[in-house]
């Protein structure tokens, strides 16, 4: 069957709009289609999460091995929670790991970076799986706390210095 | 003084009856069973003219619109230590707003205007009635393929116009500025969310069109028959669209983000 020049023209448009919309999707948005399929999802638990948000990387030492995949507040302890999800193949993240969250540059991004911790079965250390949590985490420091830890902080120390004089 | 509220009167109800007529004509064309053995050669002639034709000022604008956003942002960045996010910038900024309103705003120009000529011109030389006469309903016939493939043409121009922009971006922070090519596009993606940013984008692109092509046909089919109305409608429809596309854009910004 024989098309017209305007037929395989609008097809032609049609399909490079379909190419710049997966692009679009794929390249710029960083959507991933196969998500859970192949990590495992660990908890932790954090003081103050400061500006985390969903997708955030989680890195061990820079390098990336998975995103935080939900936030929530436990509602007895009233504490954020926060589920990573970690690639299958670093399925060896001892127990004693630290969690923290950790801000890229100045004003960047948070990110949650992970400080491997020892293993030892005979002290009771085992491999994170699916469902655990870190008992080791460190909050986000908020810049609001730090200066007034500075601010105020630098106050006590010279009113204890006068009371012992 | 009675005049002038005689005069503000008749204006008013001449615009509520133009949009109320417009409402009919969009109803009467959209609304019944289709007929797609029929109908589908007509819509695919209409992407080509609508849709293909304009597909060359939209990847020049968008490249350039691209390129630009490229060169101010890597210069007001520097000063900032943060040309890392220049993806971030270029990328938010285009599929955000630019590229759905830019598109439209060129789509109006381009496509919008040629379809308000079009129809006048066939109202003027009678054809309308003539086809009326040979019980082919004209809105059905020249009206619903000119609205869909306007509906359907610009939103896929929406999404070429980001792509090319986004690259546009690319090729001067990049490949002349010296930006890390990973840094340009993690940035990116890091930070464009596909449901809360292209879905977005999406549905404005496709409310814009919506816009354009309804005010389009509908000055057309209502202008009057002579060269000077057909001239003034044309003028018209590019005026009320691209009011509208400007003003929509506004509400659906503050709807959606």
């Amino acid at each position: 069957m024989k098309y017209a020049k305007t037929e395989i023209l609008v097809g032609i448009f049609l399909l490079i709009s379909i190419i710049g919309a997966v692009v679009l999707s794929l390249k710029v948005a960083g959507l991933v289609l196969n998500g859970s399929s192949n990590s495992y999802v660990v908890h932790a638990r954090f003081d103050n999460i400061g500006s985390l948000k969903l997708r955030a990387p989680v890195k061990i030492g820079g390098v990336l091995i998975g995103r935080v995949e939900g936030i929530r507040l436990d509602e007895k302890t009233l504490t954020p929670v926060v589920d990573l999800a970690i690639d299958a193949k670093y399925n060896q993240l001892s127990s004693e790991s630290k969690a923290s969250i950790q801000t890229a540059g100045i004003i960047g991004e948070q990110y949650i970076g992970i400080t491997p911790g020892f293993y030892d079965e005979d002290l009771g250390s085992t491999y994170l799986k699916d469902g655990d949590s870190f008992t080791d985490t460190g909050s986000a420091i908020v810049l609001e706390d730090l200066i007034a830890k500075f601010a105020f902080g630098s106050q006590d120390d010279k009113k204890d210095t006068s009371a012992q004089d | 003084m009675l005049e002038l509220f005689g005069s503000l009167g008749r204006y008013s109800i001449g615009k509520v009856g133009s949009l109320g007529r417009s409402a009919i004509m969009l109803f009467h064309s959209l609304v019944g069973a289709p007929n797609f053995r029929k109908h589908f050669p007509l819509l695919v002639k209409e992407i080509y003219f609508i849709g293909v034709q304009s597909i060359i000022i939209i990847l020049v604008s968008g490249l350039f619109i691209g390129m630009v956003l490229g060169l101010q942002g890597f210069n007001i960045l520097k000063d900032f230590m943060a040309t890392g996010s220049l993806g971030t910038l270029v990328a938010l900024a285009i599929i955000r707003e630019l590229g759905p309103v830019v598109t439209a705003l060129l789509f109006a120009g381009r496509a919008g205007s040629a379809l308000t000529a079009e129809i006048g011109q066939l109202k003027a030389s009678e054809q309308l009635s003539a086809l009326e006469m040979m019980a082919v309903d004209p809105l059905r016939r020249v009206i619903a393929p000119r609205f869909w493939a306007g509906v359907i043409s610009m939103p896929l121009l929406s999404i070429l116009f980001c792509v090319i922009g986004i690259y546009g971006g690319k090729f001067v922070g990049v490949d002349w500025l010296g930006l890390d090519d990973g840094i340009y596009w993690s940035a990116m993606q890091g930070n464009v969310d596909f449901a809360s940013d292209l879905i977005p984008m999406c549905i404005k692109a496709l409310v814009f069109a919506i816009a354009c092509v309804w005010i389009a046909l509908f000055n057309g089919y209502d202008c009057k028959p002579t060269s000077a109305g057909i001239s003034s409608a044309t003028t018209a429809t590019v005026v009320q669209s691209s009011l509208a596309v400007l003003g929509l854009d506004f509400v659906l910004t503050a709807l959606m983000f």
